[in-house]
Formats: structure tokens, sequence, C-alpha cells
């Protein structure tokens, strides 16, 4: 290839696309780094708070569905396993197959907010909301009851954001794979778009036992 | 051109990896029902740990990347580590000693 013609497979500042490819994939690296950072501040206030009062936070977590919790996260797992099938179908360099994994994650993703929103919607029946009309049983803790939930409704709300951002990605994705633009030689943003829905992914499996699940051998 | 550095994985890696993160998901479910005292915590954050490395050296081929990625990937969980270690220490010990004039 003529190192002199700038193409999308390789621009004029790099030798080969090769080169090109690593670059992109450090840059979206280090983003993902901020992100864990940003996310990091999260799970340090839920530490420090769990650490100061674990009772109230046991009793307030076993409040959760659990079984929907396990769902969900089998539902974005298979979601992340659909991606990175898009991943490889774009590797090898099947069109149909990487519009269908497109579709499928897309949709998995869907799954999940879905049932997202119903958990949160139980969660407004419930008075679980902070606010004027909190209440929740078995403690006379509620201020810190609220503090758990605010916790609850920050990390899992981030989340959706970023499952929504996810699902706007993959969209364009979908476009761009449905114009054939993607080949063997130049994928990166199928890859890259992968890299940031597993990230995404993975702060749910954190989110997960810290939320769901601890506390619940205290029953 | 394009492949030599690139490794395509087969995708029955990507099934039984797939497999192994529902199975942990299963288990960590159960596991929370058994009462293990302050085990617990440890167990569930144990199997995140394993769950998040198979996502990120498998579906996100951290394992087939540059030295340069990694190196990137492990400061970013030290950085993490400075940021949850060094706030909990702070948090834990703090009525350690009693405070003179209280």
């Amino acid at each position: 290839m003529d190192s002199h013609t700038e193409t999308v497979a390789l621009r004029e500042q790099f030798e080969t696309p090769g080169q090109q490819k690593e670059a992109s994939t450090l840059g979206m690296w280090i983003f993902l780094v901020t992100e864990v950072m940003f996310f990091g501040g999260l799970f340090l206030a839920y530490m420090v708070y769990r650490r100061l009062f674990p009772e109230v936070f046991s009793v307030a977590s076993n409040t959760l569905n659990i079984v929907i919790g396990a769902v969900n996260t089998a539902v974005l797992l298979c979601s992340s396993f659909t991606m990175v099938l898009a991943v490889h179908a774009a590797q090898i360099g099947s069109r149909k197959a990487l519009i269908v994994f497109l579709i499928l994650t897309m949709l998995l993703g869907g799954v999940f907010l879905g049932v997202k929103a119903y958990e949160w919607n139980e969660k407004f029946e419930e008075h679980h909301v902070p606010g004027p009309s909190f209440y929740l049983d078995k403690t006379p803790m509620q201020g810190q009851a609220q503090l758990f939930f605010s916790l609850y409704f920050g990390m899992t709300g981030l989340h959706a954001l970023h499952m929504v951002i996810g699902e706007g990605l993959m969209l364009f994705l979908l476009f761009h794979a449905y114009a054939g633009k993607y080949t063997p030689e130049y994928y990166t943003p199928v890859d890259l778009g992968g890299l940031y829905w597993h990230f995404v992914d993975i702060i749910w499996i954190f989110l997960f036992p810290l939320l769901y699940l601890i506390g619940r051998h205290h029953h | 051109m394009h492949n030599m550095r690139e490794h395509i994985d087969s995708v029955w890696t990507y099934a039984f990896v797939f497999a192994a993160l529902l199975a942990l998901t299963l288990l960590t479910t159960m596991v929370a029902e058994v009462d293990l005292g302050s085990l617990n915590v440890a167990v569930a954050l144990l199997i995140a740990v394993i769950k998040m490395l198979l996502v990120a050296l498998f579906f996100m081929h951290l394992r087939h990347s540059p030295i340069l990625t990694k190196v990137v990937v492990c400061a970013g969980l030290l950085w993490l580590a400075i940021l949850m270690v060094l706030s909990m220490a702070d948090f834990v010990s703090r009525n350690w000693l009693a405070v003179p004039g209280v």
C-alpha cells in the first residue's frame, strides 16, 4: 500500500495500519481507565458508608430482588458474548454476521435497561426512593437507609446512562456495518465499541454483588 | 499485512468463557445465601474479580494486547487501589487512638 495515500484504514500520520490501530486501541483503554476512576469514587463512597452502617445497609440490600438482579446480570453477560461475536464477525469479514450480532447486542442491552426500569419503578411504589416519602421497614435508621438507596440509584443510574450511550454506539456501528464500511483490514470502531461495551459489563459485575448480594446471609 | 499481529480467537474460546461467566454468576448468587460471616464479602468480591479478568483477558483481548496497553491497564488499577486502600486505611484506623481533650 502506498503510505502517502490517506484512507480510513491508514491516515497520513501513521506508518502502518497496525500502528494506527494500536494507537486507537490505546486511546480507548486510557479513556476506560479514566472511567474506572470515575466509578471508583462511587465504589469508595459505598465502601465507606457500608463500613459505617453495616446493619442498615444489609437490611436495605435485602429489599432488592436477587432473582431479577441475577437474571439481568446473565442478560448483560449474554450481550457481551454477542458483542465479542460481532467483533469476531468483523475480523473474519462476515458483514451479515456482524449486523446480526450488533442487533442482538442492542436487543439484550435493551432488555437489561427495561428490567432496570421495572426495578426502579418498584422502588417508587415501595417508597424506597430517597426523599420526603421514603420509608424502609425493619430499621429505625431511615437517614442511613436513604444513603444506601442514594448510592443504589446513583450507581445503577450512572451505569444505565453508560448502557444508553453504548446503545447509541451500537446503532452507529450498525449503520456503518450495513453500509459495508468494515473489512478485516479496518474494523477498529467495532473493536473499540466492544471494549466500551465490555467495560460497562465489568462495572455491573461489581455492582451486582455489592448492591444485591451483600447482607443476603443475614436473612 | 493486517493479520500479521492480529490474533483471532475461536468462537469456542468465547463460548467457554461465556459459560464460565454464567456459572460464576450462579455461584456468587447461591453462595451469598450461605452464612460465611465476614468471608461473604471476600468471596463475592473474589468471584467478581475472576469475572472481570475473564472479560478483560478474553472478551477485551487483553491477553493479545501490546505490553503498553497492559501497562496502562495495570496503572489504572494501581491508581484505583491507591484511592481505595488509602481512603479505607483512614476510615478503618480513625478511632484506634484516643483523641486528647474529647
